[in-house]
């Protein structure tokens, strides 16, 4: 997978160079969408989340990755509006976000899907893309009873919503219940769902978890294909194959810390990483581990 | 046994204020829990808002009729603000805990003896149909034919309550088929999604809670036009009354709730004469002819339990679209 998962004929490269300095938990990027500075929240005596320092460069892909209960999902709902921390402040695109709600957050370009997928299955996928769009006058309680005051906005929203379906090979289920796509399928309808609003940085958590391989490829495919037209991504992985490839940087999140950040290759050389995240029999088939499969020797 | 009395009863029933009343109580809830997800008890407390609005408002405040009928939608609006703004910030079944006291707290308000000159009491209201009679566009006579007619005062009566159905009818076609409408049907789903995509979840609920609101207390007002108020009419079981006729008709539909209302009334009506009248002529033994006409509501209460089960999207309604709660 990990070397066919390219866009047909153009390799994808790798963003380099976005850091300034050392390379270092908290390191300063050259050009940071998202900053966060103190960030921390507890739940009762539990400390989920707990970053001194971090940002997010633009115009990358950059993966959050950690065991489970490191905090992400929960560094996520804070980004988002979703959750609110205890300390800290944390900006996006220069604006701070403190005591933004939610939808205003979604408003301002950061547009984010949810680790257990929330297709909204008993609208139809083309209902579900519309929804997405913004700036939408017939949402609007007074003028939604007058259709000639939104309809030809209507028009323009299916069009887009169309050609991301074309895009995204759901356009021959326009007219189905979301809740008769597939696991995978139910992904992508949330991603395309997601770039109807014109996001400037999207947040996927787990956009691979329960995808069959088959879709893998073109899921990674339409997340570099986002970098492409000049988003910004951060997505939360546990599939290391994705994170090796599509990732220009990665940041391991433990404990509800920043352990470590840097480009892939050689964040996963860092021997805190192997032992916060890998674990020490990384390279060991899970049959050894166990105790069920004795391997041949030589191949550990 | 009297079968023609007993249909001619049944008959009227189609066409009477009290199925329209609770067609435009069950249309609210519709909007409430069919589709915008929120599980309102306390229609029962919009009636009231609705009823005690325009009586009050013409008997104390000397009002026309048709002021009087603002006054409620305003009051039922002021309602849904106290009533929402603590409670759709929270999960689905807090709102409906808070909807059921919140309208046993306005029945107990309007029964107190404490406000009796205003509220009547006990009493309940009367008296406040001279301006609306004023008004009446149509001559003294007899209209209609058969178990359908009707005095110039029942008449306009009916063509008010027909003319408020309809034009509530027409508002939650065109609210629920436009964008709008969308966004509440995706935010009975998931809140959090739609919250994702930057809509104001909070503001959405609230609207459809006050136009919910403003249907119910238009039926609140509808079932005081032809004779009186009485507060131990607002109890909890008519909002449960209300809740039948809108599944039966399908929560998640527009017509569905107008059919269920006359369905729920003919049907009301057929078993309280014809229970009593079984009796009478010994088909049903055991019990007496005052028993027999509250069976009917234990049938009610066994009707509910097997549509809920059975057919949960109701007589018009799409089964993949909504099957009952979440």
């Amino acid at each position: 997978m990990s070397s066919s998962a390219k866009i047909p004929g153009k390799p994808a490269s790798k963003t380099t160079g976005l850091h300034i300095g050392e390379i270092r938990p908290g390191v300063s990027k050259v050009d940071p969408i998202v900053t966060i500075d103190g960030v921390s929240r507890r739940f009762g005596g539990l400390t989920a989340v707990d970053v001194e320092h971090l940002e997010i460069p633009r115009g990358a892909i950059t993966a959050l990755i950690g065991p489970n209960g490191a905090g992400k999902t929960t560094l996520f709902n804070l980004l988002t509006g979703f959750d609110k921390p205890d300390t800290g402040s944390w900006s996006f695109a220069g604006k701070s976000l403190a005591g933004i709600p939610a939808f205003k957050v979604a408003q301002m370009g950061q547009v984010r899907t949810f680790q257990l997928t929330k297709a909204l299955s008993l609208l139809t996928v083309l209902e579900n893309m519309k929804l997405g769009a913004k700036d939408q006058r017939g949402e609007k309680l007074l003028y939604s009873l007058f259709s000639f005051l939104w309809k030809v906005k209507e028009v323009e929203i299916e069009a887009k919503a169309m050609e991301l379906l074309k895009r995204f090979k759901l356009d021959a289920k326009k007219d189905d219940f979301a809740a008769s796509l597939s696991g995978g399928q139910r992904k992508l309808l949330e991603m395309a769902r997601a770039l109807m609003t014109d996001p400037v940085l999207v947040m996927l958590d787990e956009p691979m978890a329960g995808v069959n391989p088959a879709l893998t490829q073109s899921l990674l495919e339409h997340v570099l294909g986002l970098k492409e037209q000049g988003m910004t991504v951060l997505f939360v992985e546990h599939d290391m194959h994705m994170v090796r490839h599509i990732a220009d940087w990665v940041i391991v999140m433990a404990e509800g810390r920043v352990v470590a950040e840097g480009p892939a290759e050689e964040v996963m050389k860092n021997p805190a990483v192997i032992d916060a995240y890998l674990g020490s029999h990384q390279d060991t088939d899970l049959g050894t581990i166990t105790g069920r499969i004795t391997l041949p020797k030589g191949k550990k | 046994m009297d079968w023609l009395a007993i249909l001619n009863n049944t008959a009227q029933s189609l066409l009477s204020p009290a199925t329209m009343a609770f067609a435009l109580a069950a249309l609210g809830l519709a909007m409430h829990f069919g589709f915008a997800g929120l599980l309102n008890f306390g229609i029962a407390g919009y009636m009231a808002i609705g009823a005690y609005g325009y009586a009050i408002s013409v008997l104390v405040f000397g009002f026309e009729w048709w002021q009087g009928i603002l006054v409620s939608l305003v009051a039922s609006v002021i309602f849904s603000l106290i009533l929402g703004i603590p409670t759709l910030r929270l999960r689905g079944d807090y709102l409906a805990i808070v909807t059921i006291a919140a309208a046993e707290i306005l029945r107990l308000l309007f029964l107190t003896t404490a406000f009796g000159d205003i509220t009547g009491g006990a009493d309940g209201l009367s008296g406040y149909h001279n301006s609306f009679r004023a008004a009446n566009p149509f001559p003294e006579a007899d209209y209609g034919f058969g178990p359908w007619t009707y005095n110039s005062v029942e008449l306009w009566v009916l063509v008010l309550g027909l003319l408020a159905l309809v034009a509530c009818v027409f508002v939650l076609l065109l609210l629920m088929k436009s964008p709008w409408g969308r966004v509440i049907k995706a935010i009975r789903e998931d809140e959090d999604a739609v919250r994702a995509l930057g809509k104001n979840v909070f503001a959405y609920k609230m609207q459809a809670l006050i136009i919910g609101g403003i249907f119910g207390s238009l039926g609140g007002v509808i079932y005081a036009l032809p004779s009186s108020i009485n507060p131990g009419v607002y109890v909890t079981s008519l909002t449960f009354f209300v809740w039948t006729a809108l599944l039966l008709g399908g929560a998640a539909t527009v017509f569905g709730p107008v059919l269920g209302a006359v369905l729920f009334w003919v049907l009301q009506s057929f078993l309280s004469n014809v229970l009593p009248e079984l009796v009478t002529s010994g088909v049903l033994p055991f019990i007496s002819s005052i028993q027999a006409s509250t069976i009917r509501f234990i049938l009610v209460g066994v009707g509910l339990m097997l549509l809920v089960i059975y057919r949960p999207q109701g007589i018009l309604g799409d089964k993949k679209e909504l099957t009952f709660v979440k």
